[in-house]
């Protein structure tokens, strides 16, 4: 028996596994200093997470294992936006793990870094099952991060609700998948497009044939998008999470679902996005998610009182808009999502950072919470607001830029064919919701700066939050005064488009 | 259609196994009954693959499902019924939702998989032991993936440790 090893070239894949012997150090380092860590265990998580991203310049563009593994511009750029994420929602667990977490440190941030080992190896898989492997790994410890208050009812029932809504929509993804396997014969994403090209040519049946995966795969990555009718565990959990986690939730796990879609649908299905393929146009599908996310979204975050469910709901409408960015399938569609993708992280993970910041002193996450509080923290008010004025979309931050290009890139596209007309209409939705966002982002800065005394909190934070929040503003103004470098970088994700 | 059009009595018995367990699985009161049709179908469904001819995936699935997941679950109704101190309702009331879902599910897959004939067969032969070709592909073209689980399983059994262990503080 011989045994034939394909080319494993392990330097591609350096940071992934770096980043896996860190977790288990951060773990080990946990126990033996015998649970008394305290700090040094969340610094030297962060320091992992920075070390790794040295790590992936070096590591550079290539293949490994064969067709396993592949480093392209897509997914050099979403590793660049799961780290940071990882990276910002560990800097403000740091008043949590003192206080809430304080036997199992180690394992809470060991986890983080696992779940995004996980995202990094999705975005770099080529081939359906390493994919969705890479998602389990993703989610999986997810699971355990959300139910980590073990005291709290409301932490452990948004465990197990996130538990069965994720086992449901990783069993509809992989029976989604098992199908296109079975139309293609491959799970390799090129030749699994090239098959079924092939077949449809011989057979004009498939089109009828492809129905049922395209639905199981749009259900599948729409529970985990949280894109409408899938999204109604989002809020819920999101609640009952530890609050950093939440942000993890809402931009690390949202970011690998988009990767996922990218890959499945986009690449390996592109060519059933045309009005040839009338009966499973996907693109019409996808186009009527991410209107009612972007309405539903935006006017269930308005009835809002909690500002973890308000979010919440936010999120699930910008998933709508970074889908109308999908949808533009010409090369600035796929630059256009993954600059949203990375001004939407420093945004909400700031945002996220300071409501962490709130829950920890004041322990209620009530939008009246804020009431007053530029009187009494002007600084974390402010960021706050400026927060909210970056998600809402008003120039010069680079939320604005975030949505122009997105509408751009679509606008773009309904130009180039006149048969996808409805992009028009979506964007029409788009630019008509954001008004409506306008109004509950505003809300919480009206409520912080024109309360009627100050709030008797006076914030204080750990230093890595002050530094995470810092980060954020840095990346929500820089990349709105300036945003070239990220557009140049991102604009290499269409080389999939100029192929 | 090749000769799997015509699969054999043995085929329609499993079949009927499977639907019949399968529905009483969502149908019964008992909990404890429910799990106990749960290891009847997933063992008619370990039937389905020695049919095939993967003796492997039907050795992993009586050993997975049948020996762990099944067991596990009856351990489990077992442990806390009485710890509850009331009997757990099986059934659902949304039965007309599950009801549609069911229909639309189960014709979606029959319509795409006897209406089209598009599907891929492979002309090669079985190979007569095919855990040995399983084991050597998961050595060779699928050693990243299958490394990955690895990880995959670590992280799940920190997680559950985490998770299930008493505080002492």
């Amino acid at each position: 028996m011989n045994l034939q090893l394909p080319e494993y070239s392990l330097q591609v894949m350096s940071p992934e596994i770096f980043l896996f012997v860190w977790a288990l150090l951060v773990i080990t380092f946990d126990l033996i200093t015998k649970r008394k860590s305290g700090t040094a265990v969340g610094y030297m998580t962060m320091l992992g997470l920075a070390l790794t991203g040295a790590f992936l310049f070096q590591a550079g563009y290539g293949r490994g294992f064969g067709m396993m593994f592949f480093n392209d511009p897509m997914a050099i750029f979403f590793k660049v936006i799961f780290l940071g994420a990882a990276f910002m929602a560990v800097g403000s667990t740091f008043g949590i793990t003192e206080k809430r977490i304080v036997n199992h440190r180690g394992e809470f941030y060991g986890l983080i870094l696992m779940s995004t080992v996980g995202m990094m190896f999705l975005a770099s898989s080529q081939e359906l099952l390493s994919l969705y492997i890479g998602l389990e790994l993703t989610t999986i410890p997810l699971y355990v991060l959300v139910s980590f208050f073990k005291d709290d009812k409301k932490s452990v029932e948004s465990g197990i609700k996130y538990l069965i809504v994720g086992a449901l929509s990783s069993a509809l993804l992989i029976y989604g998948i098992s199908f296109l396997y079975g139309l293609s014969g491959t799970t390799e994403i090129n030749q699994m497009t090239i098959n079924i090209a092939i077949t449809h040519i011989q057979n004009e049946t498939l089109g009828v044939a492809l129905l049922m995966p395209i639905m199981l795969l749009l259900a599948g990555i729409g529970f985990k998008l949280a894109l409408p009718p899938f999204h109604q565990w989002a809020p819920d959990v999101y609640e009952g999470a530890p609050t950093p986690i939440a942000a993890f939730l809402s931009v690390g796990s949202k970011a690998a679902g988009i990767v996922a879609f990218s890959k499945i649908m986009v690449m390996g299905l592109e060519v059933f996005h045309s009005p040839v393929m009338a009966p499973n146009d996907w693109g019409m599908m996808v186009a009527l998610m991410a209107a009612g996310a972007m309405v539903w979204g935006n006017i269930a975050a308005i009835r809002q009182t909690n500002i973890k469910r308000m979010l919440a709901f936010s999120s699930i409408a910008q998933a709508g808009y970074i889908m109308v960015g999908m949808l533009a399938m010409n090369e600035y569609g796929q630059s256009s999502v993954g600059f949203y993708m990375f001004v939407y992280m420093f945004a909400n993970m700031g945002a996220f950072a300071i409501v962490t910041i709130v829950e920890d002193q004041t322990g209620s996450c009530e939008i009246s919470t804020f009431s007053g509080l530029s009187k009494s923290s002007p600084f974390f008010s402010a960021a706050m607001a400026i927060f909210m004025l970056s998600l809402a979309g008003i120039p010069p931050l680079a939320g604005f830029f975030a949505k122009y290009y997105v509408f751009a890139a679509a606008i773009a596209h309904a130009g180039q064919n006149n048969t996808t007309g409805w992009l028009y209409w979506l964007v029409g939705i788009g630019l008509l919701t954001t008004v409506f966002a306008l109004y509950y982002y505003a809300n919480i800065i009206k409520v912080s700066y024109f309360g009627k005394e100050a709030s008797p909190f006076k914030l204080k934070a750990p230093l890595p939050a002050v530094i995470i929040i810092v980060i954020g503003l840095l990346g929500v103004f820089g990349f709105g005064l300036y945003p070239e470098p990220i557009i140049d970088f991102a604009s290499n994700l269409s080389d999939y488009f100029k192929r | 259609m090749n000769e799997a059009a015509n699969p054999g009595i043995v085929f329609w018995v499993l079949s009927a196994i499977i639907l019949v367990t399968g529905f009483m699985v969502v149908s019964l009161k008992n909990i404890f009954h429910c799990a106990i049709a749960l290891v009847l179908c997933l063992s008619g469904v370990a039937g389905i693959f020695v049919l095939l001819g993967a003796e492997f995936l039907a050795g992993a699935q009586v050993l997975i499902y049948v020996g762990a997941v099944a067991i596990l679950m009856i351990f489990g109704v077992m442990l806390t019924s009485n710890l509850a101190g009331k009997k757990i309702i099986a059934t659902t009331s949304n039965a007309m939702v599950a009801f549609f879902a069911t229909v639309l599910f189960g014709g979606g897959t029959i319509v795409t998989i006897f209406m089209t004939d598009v599907w891929r067969y492979s002309s090669e032969s079985l190979p007569i032991d095919n855990v040995m070709f399983i084991g050597k592909l998961l050595m060779t073209e699928f050693m990243l993936p299958f490394e990955v689980v690895s990880v995959l399983l670590l992280a799940a059994m920190i997680g559950a440790i985490v998770l299930a262990r008493d505080e002492e503080s």
